[in-house]
């Protein structure tokens, strides 16, 4: 599918797997729980791994692993919950994680600005979504008053 | 006043350009209505019983003669040439059509003015002491820290889609006229035994369904930490704030369900780690105070005699200098209160041409500025004693000028079942029925400060649960009844009314409040003001003549 990353249409080449068996081959990316049980075999792969996030998972838990991801996959359950825009900023700003971080799941094009601020840096919308609208949405604003965590290349 | 840059200016423009887009998107099916709620509610937006309606900011109560003609012009071209002031300090529409709100905000923007965050889950627009700067009892303006404010909370990319509201206030005098004890964060400008100027932070105070008055989180913050501390309790509280339930979502259920030390104990940790990289310059507070410089003050040309005499040969006029005028920092000059609290007319509410002709007082006596009140009235706040009688004589030709100001009359009402798809209660009418109840103007001044707050419903936009007497509209099987509560306070004292007892009908209301001001006529001791004596004498004295044949 294609996606939004650093301000760019490009296709993805990441598996978010869910509850199947794990590819032997492929970037994948595994939900949080997935990790906890699974984190031995799964670092015995060789291609990238992405770990998917949602608001309640307790990214503290996993801070000596992050340079493990590729990708961390914000999965929002529903656009109104804002509490992965303050996890994306805590990934950039405290942990310094350089990988890259998607907004995934509920959220909408309306958010793609403020998310870029907070260090957001690629956006997989659902199939069929309007994605060069969506990317006109990183330019809503030319200014802001706030410091920011933005990766754009 | 503060005056737009070009980044400032760029900004409101281009969030006009969203608005207008995602509003398009929306008509056009394209945004679901699901999706557009959070967006149009962010820019002050609510779909209401009869029509949009459209809340626009007032920053810290502060508006030039230009934004009021302004908004004149935009509540004759979109509206019924009306608007109302909220107890946050900002103006609402009742009438705008959806499609034209763009236009309107485009309008707001040619005059520095947007409506950005006058609603939704995100930073509120910030409030303040309607004497800023002219108080005597102020020991710094808190305008600068307010602009300050504003643009760190304006579009803040983090902090769009909290929990729930959150409401800042900021006070500088020893007297809280800015209610900031029941804002989730409340600021006041103190000075440390150093001698050095900060500020005291408090936290969790709230109104509505279940009001708390804040606590202190942080009896002193250095100035240059200001914008770090607040990033630092809105990140704990985005991460912790309840989103299952949003009666619980408000920042002071966290506080509470958390404990306030162990909340504490998580922002300082945060502060810490951020302070550093966040600090507000000395030149950057420098620069803002020049915004709000004293305007140029003439000298007092013994203005004492004039006044005295007009006070002599008028008693109208002396009646409305005691209850509508305040003392100023600055000798010969006096704070006007502009009631908004005629009795024939809505509370709050102002028309057109009273706007336009505010904005000409405002230029003629006021240097060109008019501030809102936390009680829904305006204030001229620098107008020289020398003149006062004659710009009495012009509110008084424009209905403005009913010396009720902290008297009886002088309700904070939301707007009620009239207007408001929330209300389960009329609250206008409930209003309109006490100014006519209680109409003789001596027994009014007799009984001095009497605060009554008025909603329609638990919401608590009237801020009833600190009203000395709270009214609140419940419905009772599609009947409108009206629940009292005593004592409540948002002053420095602040504190939550306690219930009098069962709701009383529409019908039986006026009786119950007259019974209440008979219970405290009988047992005031002398000068005791009303929220004394029912603090001295308890609720019980109250209920038992209430309810005694009720």
């Amino acid at each position: 599918m294609q996606i939004i990353r650093h301000a760019k249409i490009v296709s993805d080449h990441w598996t978010h797997v869910a509850d199947g068996p794990i590819p032997s081959e492929g970037c994948i990316s595994v939900s949080f729980a997935r990790w906890k049980n699974q984190r031995t075999e799964l670092l015995s792969r060789v291609d990238d791994l992405g770990l998917r996030v949602s608001s309640e998972d307790p990214i503290e838990e996993v801070t000596e692993d992050l340079d493990r991801f590729q990708m961390i996959g914000l999965d929002f359950p529903v656009f109104t919950d804002g509490r992965l825009f303050s996890v994306a900023r805590t990934l950039r700003d405290h942990y310094g994680y350089q990988g890259e971080i998607r907004a995934m799941g509920g959220f909408i094009r309306d958010q793609i600005f403020f998310l870029s601020r907070v260090g957001v840096d690629s956006f997989e919308m659902e199939e069929g979504s309007d994605l060069d609208g969506a990317l006109s949405a990183l330019d809503d604003f030319s200014v802001s008053y706030q410091i920011s965590s933005e990766v754009r290349n | 006043m503060y005056q737009y840059n070009e980044v400032d200016q760029a900004l409101v423009e281009q969030r006009v350009a969203q608005f207008r887009d995602q509003t398009r998107r929306f008509l056009d099916g394209n945004l679901t209505e699901d999706q557009f709620r959070p967006l149009r509610l962010m820019n002050g937006l609510y779909l209401q019983t009869h029509a949009p309606m459209l809340r626009i900011a007032i920053p810290y109560g502060l508006l030039s003669s230009e934004q009021l003609r302004m908004l004149a012009q935009i509540t004759r071209e979109y509206d019924k040439g009306y608007a109302h002031f909220t107890t946050r300090q900002n103006i609402q529409l009742n009438w705008p059509a959806l499609e034209r709100v763009p236009d309107i905000l485009a309008d707001l923007a040619s005059v520095q003015m947007h409506a950005i965050q006058t609603s939704g889950n995100c930073i509120r627009n910030v409030t303040s002491d309607p004497l800023a700067g002219i108080a005597a009892d102020e020991l710094e303006d808190p305008r600068p820290y307010c602009e300050i404010i504003r643009q760190w909370s304006t579009l803040h990319p983090e902090f769009a889609f909290l929990p729930r509201k959150f409401k800042i206030a900021v006070s500088g005098a020893s007297s809280d006229r800015a209610a900031t004890q029941v804002h989730d964060i409340g600021l006041h400008l103190v000075q440390s035994s150093r001698g050095e100027t900060g500020f005291e932070v408090l936290v969790g105070g709230g109104l509505g369904r279940t009001p708390i008055i804040g606590q202190v989180i942080r009896p002193f913050l250095e100035k240059k930490h200001l914008i770090s501390y607040l990033e630092a309790i809105l990140r704990v509280y985005n991460r912790l704030g309840r989103r299952d339930n949003k009666y619980r979502a408000r920042i002071k259920i966290t506080v509470r369900e958390t404990g306030l030390d162990k909340f504490r104990e998580l922002v300082e940790a945060e502060w810490i780690r951020i302070r550093g990289s966040m600090e507000v310059e000395v030149e950057r507070y420098e620069e803002m105070r020049a915004y709000f410089s004293m305007p140029a003050y003439k000298e007092a040309a013994e203005p004492h005699q004039a006044l005295q005499e007009n006070q002599n040969q008028d008693a109208e006029f002396a009646t409305w200098l005691r209850y509508n005028t305040t003392e100023h920092k600055v000798p010969g000059y006096s704070a006007v209160y502009l009631s908004l609290k005629a009795p024939d007319a809505p509370p709050g509410d102002i028309t057109e041409s009273q706007l336009d002709t505010v904005a000409t007082l405002a230029d003629q006596y006021s240097f060109g500025q008019v501030r809102t009140t936390h009680r829904q009235n305006l204030v001229l706040a620098d107008v020289r004693q020398s003149e006062l009688f004659d710009l009495w004589q012009k509110l008084v030709s424009l209905n403005l000028a009913t010396p009720n100001i902290g008297t009886l009359h002088d309700m904070i009402c939301c707007p009620g079942l009239d207007f408001c798809s929330l209300a389960n209660a009329g609250s206008i009418e409930i209003a309109a029925e006490i100014n006519k109840v209680f109409d003789d103007i001596d027994y009014l001044q007799d009984l001095g400060d009497i605060k009554i707050n008025i909603s329609g419903c638990m919401n608590g936009c009237g801020h009833q649960s600190v009203g000395h007497i709270g009214i609140l509209g419940v419905d009772k099987k599609g009947v409108e009844w009206y629940q009292i509560t005593l004592g409540g306070s948002s002053h420095n004292e602040a504190a939550i009314g306690k219930r009098l007892g069962p709701a009383v009908s529409k019908a039986k209301l006026v009786d119950t409040l007259s019974r209440i001001l008979h219970v405290y006529t009988d047992n005031r001791t002398t000068d005791e003001p009303f929220l004394d004596t029912v603090n001295r004498i308890g609720i019980q004295p109250f209920k038992e003549r209430v309810y005694a044949n009720h």
